[in-house]
């Protein structure tokens, strides 16, 4: 077995988590791609999940909203027990959800993409703070949403959850296929955002840009959480790591 | 006055008013299918029934209840509008995860069914309803007579066709909407009960199809079959405008009853399949049709 003590200490500290997983699994119809996800996030965390192509994180982050068909075990949030929740209640609790393909509306405008969430509490970014820390996005207000560049559409869809008052954010490979120029400006903003108080998980590919935003990284393989390090152990861990990923 | 083609403009006008009368029924009825299709992917057969119902309705509220045209007008779209968010909840409703066919099958057999019960209390001979006072008698414009009513109905459908066009693409509501049209699962990971919006929006498109029913009760006698004549007509209008898209559904309304009218004028053996063949060019050359989205 390759879990560590690191592991099985962060599932102990559940208690003070504002996001528990536990032994989560979930399926695709009949596939069953999730085998006992377990992790924890704390208030004002990052957190990152890590793995190949396949390992399942995309498939945790939708089974942690509820878009999973069938998902069982147990997601606390808040401490709230969500695992038989809808996901518009799932969100309703706080949760921002990012989504790997972006979800940008090309029948909605930029603006009416970027006000489309509703506010689910109080405590959310103001309009002007998001196009403060997007200005692409204020000159492109009227344009149709799928107009926009691909790094556009993704501070759009991270902009838009900002405004809501969620204090978790779910963000799926947000540098995924942009210019190291855009992932710099999007690493900028996470940074910020956790400098404001939410609490990331992130999944991403990139080693570098995870470890430049993130307090730890849980590494997904084949529908768990198979390790766990902190940003601080990365360098003692590349080698092990390099492994789990394939690079 | 000028003559076209030897056709007296009296005869001309005439035709044309009547096929933009025809033509507002096909905005008001084209575009509450295209709504709910939108949203619900369901090609709603009942519409037709539901449009009929619109009439019925308003002429119990006058017989049964004294409530004249102008409350009926509000109070028979709200009525049968309730009547489709039952059926949305209790049958509809259980059809999403199946494929389009069977609520179109359940929509048209619920047609059948409305309409059979409609013939068996009502007969088909068709019942009167009065033209409202205020839009009795008519005015002449100099080179046409103009029945009040007939003008009533081209200004009020083309009030609603507004509205509805200006809530769907200009307000936060109709931007919840047009969302849940494209992605309704990421909708409501945003928090938002998308459920609630389907069965809603059904309520509203059946609601049109009832306003519609209402506008024709004064000049087309209130008749149990009265909506499965016209929808065959309106699905070919939506077929040519393309499915879901709300302009189109509007434009082509329009715009396929003034061809039908001008058909009448110049070669009224075709005026009765004109919009048919029209289609069927469209199939042809653009099948997803004039402003529909390519799938
Ligand atoms: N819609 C789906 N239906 C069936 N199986 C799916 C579906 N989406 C993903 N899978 C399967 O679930 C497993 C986990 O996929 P998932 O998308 O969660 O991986 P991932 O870690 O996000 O990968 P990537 O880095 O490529 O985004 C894979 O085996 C994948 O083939
Ligand atoms: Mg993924």
């Amino acid at each position: 077995m390759r879990e560590t003590a690191t592991l099985n200490e962060t599932k102990a500290a559940g208690g003070d988590a504002l996001l528990a997983v536990r032994d989560l699994n979930g399926w695709y119809g009949e596939s069953h791609v999730l085998h006992g996800v377990e992790f924890d996030v704390k208030p004002g965390e990052v957190v990152t999940l890590l793995g190949r192509n396949g390992a399942g994180k995309t498939s945790t982050l939708c089974a942690i909203m509820g878009l999973l068909a069938k998902r069982t075990g147990s997601v606390r949030f808040a401490g709230n027990e969500t695992i038989a929740l809808q996901p518009r209640h799932i969100a309703r609790l706080g949760i921002g959800f990012c989504p790997e393909e972006r979800g940008i509306f090309s029948s909605l405008n930029v603006e009416e993409n970027l006000m489309l969430p509703p506010r689910i509490a109080a405590g959310g970014l103001s309009v002007e703070r998001i196009y403060e820390l997007f200005p692409n996005l204020l000159e492109r207000r009227r344009s149709q949403g799928t107009k926009l560049s691909g790094g556009e559409q993704q501070m759009l869809a991270i902009g838009r959850i900002l405004r809501t008052g969620a204090k978790l954010l779910l963000l799926d490979e947000p540098t995924e296929g942009l210019a190291p120029v855009i992932v710099q400006q999007i690493g900028a903003t996470i940074r910020e955002l956790k400098k404001e108080g939410f609490t990331i998980v992130l999944v991403e590919q990139n080693l570098r840009f995870a470890a430049s935003v993130a307090d730890r990284h849980c590494v997904v393989e084949q529908g768990r959480v198979i390790d766990m390090i902190p940003s601080a152990d990365l360098d003692a861990n590349i080698d092990k790591l390099h492994g789990y990923l394939g690079v | 006055m000028f003559e076209l083609l030897g056709i007296p403009p009296q005869v001309l006008m005439g035709q044309l008013l009547l096929g933009l009368i025809n033509g507002s029924f096909y905005a008001v009825l084209s575009l509450g299918l295209a709504v709910i299709f939108g949203l619900l992917n369901i090609i709603n057969f009942s519409h037709g029934a539901q449009y009929m119902m619109g009439a019925f309705v308003a002429w119990m509220l006058l017989n049964y209840f004294g409530i004249g045209y102008w409350p009926a007008l509000v109070l028979a779209p709200l009525i049968v509008g309730a009547t489709g968010i039952v059926l949305e909840k209790v049958a509809l409703s259980r059809l999403y995860k199946l494929d389009h066919l069977y609520g179109l099958l359940l929509t048209f057999g619920i047609a059948l069914i409305i309409q059979g019960l409609f013939r068996n209390y009502y007969g088909i001979s068709g019942l009167p309803y009065q033209i409202p006072d205020a839009l009795a008698g008519g005015r002449n414009l100099g080179f046409m007579f103009l029945p009040t009513y007939r003008g009533w109905i081209v200004v009020a459908s083309v009030v609603v066709c507004f509205g509805t066009w200006f809530m769907i693409e200009k307000t936060r509501l109709g931007a919840y909407l047009r969302a849940a049209t494209e992605n309704p699962a990421l909708v409501g990971a945003f928090g938002i009960n998308v459920p609630r919006m389907i069965t809603l929006t059904y309520g509203f498109g059946v609601a049109l199809a009832a306003f519609a029913g209402v506008l024709a009760a004064p000049i087309y006698a209130v008749n149990p079959n009265m909506g499965a004549d016209l929808i065959i007509v309106v699905f070919a209008v939506v077929v040519i405008g393309g499915m879901g898209s709300i302009m189109g559904a509007i434009v082509t309304g329009y715009g396929l009853g003034l061809i039908e009218g001008l058909t009448r004028v110049f070669y009224p053996e075709g005026s009765a399949v004109v919009i048919f063949v029209i289609m069927a060019i469209v199939l042809l050359i653009k099948p997803e049709g004039l402003f529909g989205r390519a799938a």
